[in-house]
C-alpha cells in the first residue's frame, strides 16, 4: 500500500500543480482553462488524433527507454537527441541505396540505425570510461557536431538529391518500409508501435531477470559497492550509453519507415529531450514510461484544437516544462515524506517494553 | 592538488605553465603565441580575413553571449550547483530583453534579460538547494520550461504587436562607438598592408571599435567575477560550499543562502547573455532558436577554462573566434586555421622537448602532423563542419586535457543541512 502510495502520487501531484501553473496562466491571459481542457480531450476523437497520439507516444516511448537505460546507472544520455538524428539519416542513406527482398531490406535499415546510433554513443562512452570525461558534456557536443555531420550527408553533392526547396535522401523502396495497420479515415498504426512495446518488455526483463540489468541497476545505486562485488565499472558505462545509444539509434525509423521514406532536413527534431523528460516522468519504468509517453503525446497533438477556440496553443508548453519540473520535485517531497514517517513508526517500535531487532531498509 | 593548503593559488592549468611563473605572464604569453601563429598563417596562406579588423569585430560580438553563459556557469559551479539549464536561462533572458528592450530601450533590455535569467536561476536554486533534485535533471527541465514559456508569452504579447509569434518588434540595439584616435590609427596601419604589423593592428583595430556599452560591462565583468569570487570574503565563502560545504557549514557559513546567491547570480548572467544576443547588431530583437545552444557552448567555455575566469575568456575567444572567421570569411579561411593549428602543435612539441617530455612531444608533433595532413588533402572544409569546429574542440579539449581539469570537490554534490558530523 505504501509503495503504491509512493509511486503514484507524485506523479499525480506533480500533474495537477502543473495543470493548476497552467490555469493560472489562462486566466490570467482571459482565457477559460475548462473551456481549454474540454476541447483538448474532445480533439482525442477528431480525425486522426486518436492514431497520432497513439504514434507519437511510441516515438517517446523508444527515445525514454534509451535515456532510462543510462538513467539506471546515473548516465545523463543527453545525446539521445544526435544519436537518433544521425541514426536516421545513416539509415535512410542507406536504406534508400540498397535493393532487398522486403523482411530483410527492413531489418537490414533497422540493424544500420541500431548500429550507428550505438556507434555515436560509444564516442562518449569511451570518453567517459578511459578518460574521465562527463557524458553529459561530451553528449552535448556531440549532438551538435551530429547535426553537421547530417548536413553534410544530405548536401545534394554527397547523398542527398533536391526536391523542391527541400533537400532529402533517396527514397526507401516500399520492400525497406514497415508495414502499419490502416485504419481508414481515422490514419494508419505505425507498425513500430510494437516493436517499441516489445523493446519495452525486453527492457523490464533486462531489468529484473537479468544479471547485466542487477548489476546495471547496483552499479547506479552505489558504484563502489557494485566494485567490491566483482563488477567491472568501465565495461558497465560502456555496455550502458552503447545499449541507450542502440536504442536511441531506432527512435527516428517509426517515422522514417512508416510515413517519411526518406530522411529531409526538415525531419522532426526534439525527441531526445522529450524522451529525457518523459523518462523522468514514467521514473524509469517501463509501464511508467509508456503512461508518460501517452500522456506528452495527447498534451501535443490535442493542443492543435486549442488555436479553434483562441487558446494559444504552446500553453501546452509550459504544462510539459512545468510537469517535467513538480515531478522530480513531488519524488523528493513524497521520499523525504516516507522517510520521516518511517523514522516516526522505527521510534515508535523501539520506545515499546520489549525492544525487538528491527532492521532499516533506507 | 589539495585544496586546503592553497585555497587562492589555483593549480597549474593545462599547457605549458611553469610553476614559478607569474600568472599574467603565462597569459600574456599565449595571448602573444596565439597572435603570432595567426598572422604568421595569413602570411603564408594568404588569408587575410582572418586577422582583418572585421573579423575581430565580428569574434567579439558573437564570444559575448558564450562569455557570460560561461560567466554564469563559473559562478553557479563554483558554488556547487552543475547548471545545466543555462540554456534555458539564456532563452528566458533573450525574451525578457526583447519586451523590456522595444519598449523602453537599450538599458531597460539589459535589465529585463538580467532580470528574466535570474527568475531561472531562482528556479534551479529552489529545485536543486531546497530540494535535491539532481542538477542536471533540473537543467533539463528548466531548458524545456523555458522555451515553453518563452514561447507561450511571445505569442501571447509580441504576436499582436510584430503580426508573428515567433519574432518580437524591433529592439532599439545601443549606439556603437570606436575608441578614437587609436582605432582611426589602427585602421590606417591595417590598410598599409605591411608584414605582421598590420595583421596585429587588424586584431586590435577589432577590438577598439565597433563597441557597444555591453561589450565593455561583459569584459569588465571577468576580472570582476575574479576579484569577488578570489579576492573577497563572499567569493571565499562561496567557493567554500563548492569544495567541501559540510567544512563551510562548521565555520558557520550558511550554505544554502550562497548556493542561492550563486545560482540566482548565475541566471542573471545567462540572461545578460541572451540580451546581448537581442541587442547585436544586425538582429531584430528575439528570434525563436535564437540563443542556438549557445548556453551550452558557454558551459564547454568554462570547463575548457578549467573553471577559472581567464581559462573562460580564453576559451570564449576561442569559439567566437572561430566562428566569426566561419562567418566572415567562410570554409576557405576555416582551412587557412587547420594549417595555424599545425604550426600551434609544432610549438607545443617544441615546448615539451624543451622540458624533456618526450611522450607528449611526440603526441603533439603526431597531431601536427596529421591537421597538416588534412589541411594538404582537402581543399576546404565543408561549410557544415567549420560552424561546430567549437563542438569538436572543446570535445578534443576534453579528451586530452581531462585529467588536467579541476572541477570543484563537491559539484553536483547532494548537500542537506546538518548533515556534518
Amino acid at each position: 500500500m505504501t509503495r503504491l502510495r509512493t509511486i503514484l502520487l507524485p506523479p499525480a501531484l506533480a500533474i495537477v500543480f502543473a495543470a493548476l501553473l497552467c490555469a493560472v496562466a489562462l486566466l490570467i491571459s482571459g482565457d477559460s482553462p475548462i473551456t481549454a481542457l474540454r476541447v483538448m480531450i474532445g480533439q482525442i476523437g477528431e480525425g486522426t488524433t486518436a492514431i497520432d497520439i497513439v504514434n507519437s507516444g511510441a516515438i517517446y516511448y523508444l527515445a525514454a527507454l534509451a535515456v532510462a537505460i543510462g538513467f539506471q546507472m546515473k548516465l545523463f544520455n543527453i545525446g539521445v537527441e544526435g544519436q537518433f538524428r544521425l541514426a536516421a539519416c545513416a539509415a535512410a542513406i542507406v536504406g534508400g541505396a540498397l535493393v532487398l527482398p522486403p523482411v530483410l531490406h527492413t531489418i537490414v535499415i533497422i540493424v544500420v540505425a541500431a548500429l550507428v546510433g550505438a556507434l555515436w554513443a560509444g564516442i562518449a562512452a569511451v570518453l567517459k570510461a578511459y578518460r574521465g570525461v562527463s557524458e553529459v558534456i561530451s553528449t552535448i557536443m556531440l549532438n551538435f557536431i551530429a547535426t553537421g555531420l547530417i548536413a553534410f550527408l544530405i548536401r545534394p553533392d554527397s547523398f542527398g538529391v533536391l526536391q523542391g526547396n527541400n533537400i532529402s535522401t533517396n527514397p526507401i523502396e516500399p520492400s525497406g518500409q514497415f508495414p502499419g495497420i490502416p485504419f481508414g479515415s481515422s490514419g494508419t498504426l505505425f507498425g513500430m508501435v510494437f516493436l517499441a512495446a516489445a523493446l519495452g518488455l525486453g527492457y523490464w526483463f533486462l531489468l529484473n531477470h537479468t544479471r547485466f540489468g542487477f548489476e546495471l541497476k547496483a552499479s547506479g545505486e552505489s558504484p563502489t559497492a557494485a566494485t567490491a562485488g566483482g563488477v567491472n565499472a568501465r565495461r558497465m558505462v560502456i555496455i550502458a550509453l552503447v545499449l541507450s545509444g542502440a536504442v536511441a539509434g531506432l527512435v527516428g525509423l517509426p517515422e522514417l519507415l512508416g510515413r517519411d521514406v526518406a530522411y529531409t532536413l526538415t525531419s522532426p527534431q526534439g525527441y531526445g529531450f522529450t524522451g529525457i523528460a518523459v523518462a523522468l516522468l514514467g521514473r524509469n519504468h517501463p509501464f511508467g514510461i509508456a503512461l508518460g509517453a501517452l500522456l506528452w503525446a495527447f498534451l501535443d497533438k490535442s493542443a492543435l484544437a486549442l488555436d479553434n477556440v483562441g487558446v494559444p496553443r504552446e500553453i501546452v508548453l509550459i504544462m510539459q516544462g512545468s510537469v517535467v519540473l513538480s515531478v522530480v520535485v513531488a519524488y523528493e517531497i513524497v521520499r523525504r515524506y516516507e522517510l520521516a514517517a518511517e523514522q516516526r513508526r522505527v521510534a515508535a517500535q523501539l520506545r515499546e517494553p520489549a525492544p525487538a531487532p528491527v532492521e532499516v531498509s533506507s | 592538488m589539495t585544496t586546503t593548503s592553497t585555497p587562492l593559488v589555483a593549480p597549474p592549468a593545462a599547457g605549458q605553465t611553469r610553476r614559478g611563473l607569474p600568472r599574467w605572464i603565462v597569459a600574456a604569453g599565449i595571448v602573444a603565441v596565439g597572435i603570432g601563429v595567426l598572422t604568421l598563417t595569413t602570411t603564408l596562406t594568404g588569408q587575410v580575413q582572418l586577422t582583418s579588423r572585421g573579423t575581430t569585430q565580428a569574434a567579439v560580438l558573437l564570444l559575448l553571449p558564450i562569455l557570460l553563459a560561461g560567466l554564469g556557469g563559473l559562478w553557479s559551479e563554483r558554488s556547487g550547483i552543475i547548471n545545466i539549464g543555462l540554456e534555458g536561462m539564456m532563452i528566458l533572458g533573450t525574451w525578457g530583453a526583447a519586451w523590456a528592450g522595444y519598449q523602453w530601450g537599450p538599458w531597460a533590455a539589459v535589465i529585463g534579460g538580467t532580470i528574466f535569467g535570474a527568475l531561472g536561476g531562482l528556479l534551479h536554486a529552489i529545485a536543486t538547494v531546497t530540494f535535491n533534485v539532481n542538477h542536471i535533471v533540473s537543467g533539463v527541465a528548466i531548458t524545456l520550461l523555458g522555451m515553453g514559456v518563452t514561447k507561450y508569452l511571445s505569442t501571447l504579447l509580441f504576436f499582436p504587436v510584430s503580426h508573428n509569434p515567433r519574432q518580437s518588434p524591433h529592439v532599439e540595439g545601443f549606439q556603437t562607438f570606436s575608441v578614437q584616435p587609436l582605432a582611426d590609427w589602427l585602421a590606417q596601419l591595417e590598410s598599409q598592408q605591411r608584414v605582421l604589423l598590420s595583421d596585429i593592428a587588424g586584431i586590435l583595430g577589432g577590438l577598439v571599435s565597433g563597441l557597444t556599452p555591453l561589450v565593455i560591462v561583459a569584459f569588465a565583468l571577468v576580472p570582476i567575477s575574479y576579484f569577488v569570487l578570489w579576492r573577497t570574503r563572499f567569493g571565499l565563502r562561496l567557493r567554500s560550499c563548492g569544495e567541501n560545504p559540510v567544512a563551510a557549514e562548521s565555520l558557520g557559513v550558511n550554505v544554502f543562502r550562497y548556493k542561492y546567491a550563486a545560482v540566482i547570480i548565475s541566471g542573471g548572467l545567462a540572461g545578460l547573455g541572451g540580451a546581448a544576443l537581442t541587442l547585436n547588431p544586425g538582429q531584430l530583437g528575439y528570434l525563436e532558436g535564437q540563443t542556438g545552444g549557445r548556453g551550452y557552448i558557454g558551459l564547454a567555455a568554462m570547463i575548457f577554462g578549467n573553471w577559472r575566469p581567464g581559462g573562460l575568456l580564453a576559451g570564449s575567444a576561442l569559439f567566437g573566434y572561430v566562428d566569426g572567421v566561419q562567418l566572415r570569411a567562410g570554409g576557405e579561411a576555416v582551412h587557412a586555421l587547420l594549417y595555424g593549428t599545425s604550426i600551434l602543435a609544432l610549438i607545443i612539441a617544441v615546448l615539451w622537448v624543451a622540458r624533456r617530455r618526450w611522450m607528449p612531444a611526440l603526441f603533439a608533433l603526431g597531431a601536427g602532423a596529421v591537421v597538416y595532413g588534412v589541411y594538404m588533402v582537402i581543399p576546404e572544409v565543408p561549410r557544415e563542419f567549420a560552424s561546430y569546429a567549437p563542438q569538436l574542440v572543446t570535445l578534443l579539449v576534453l579528451a586530452v586535457a581531462s585529467q588536467r581539469l579541476r572541477p570543484p570537490a563537491a559539484i553536483g554534490v547532494e548537500y542537506r543541512r546538518g548533515e556534518g558530523d
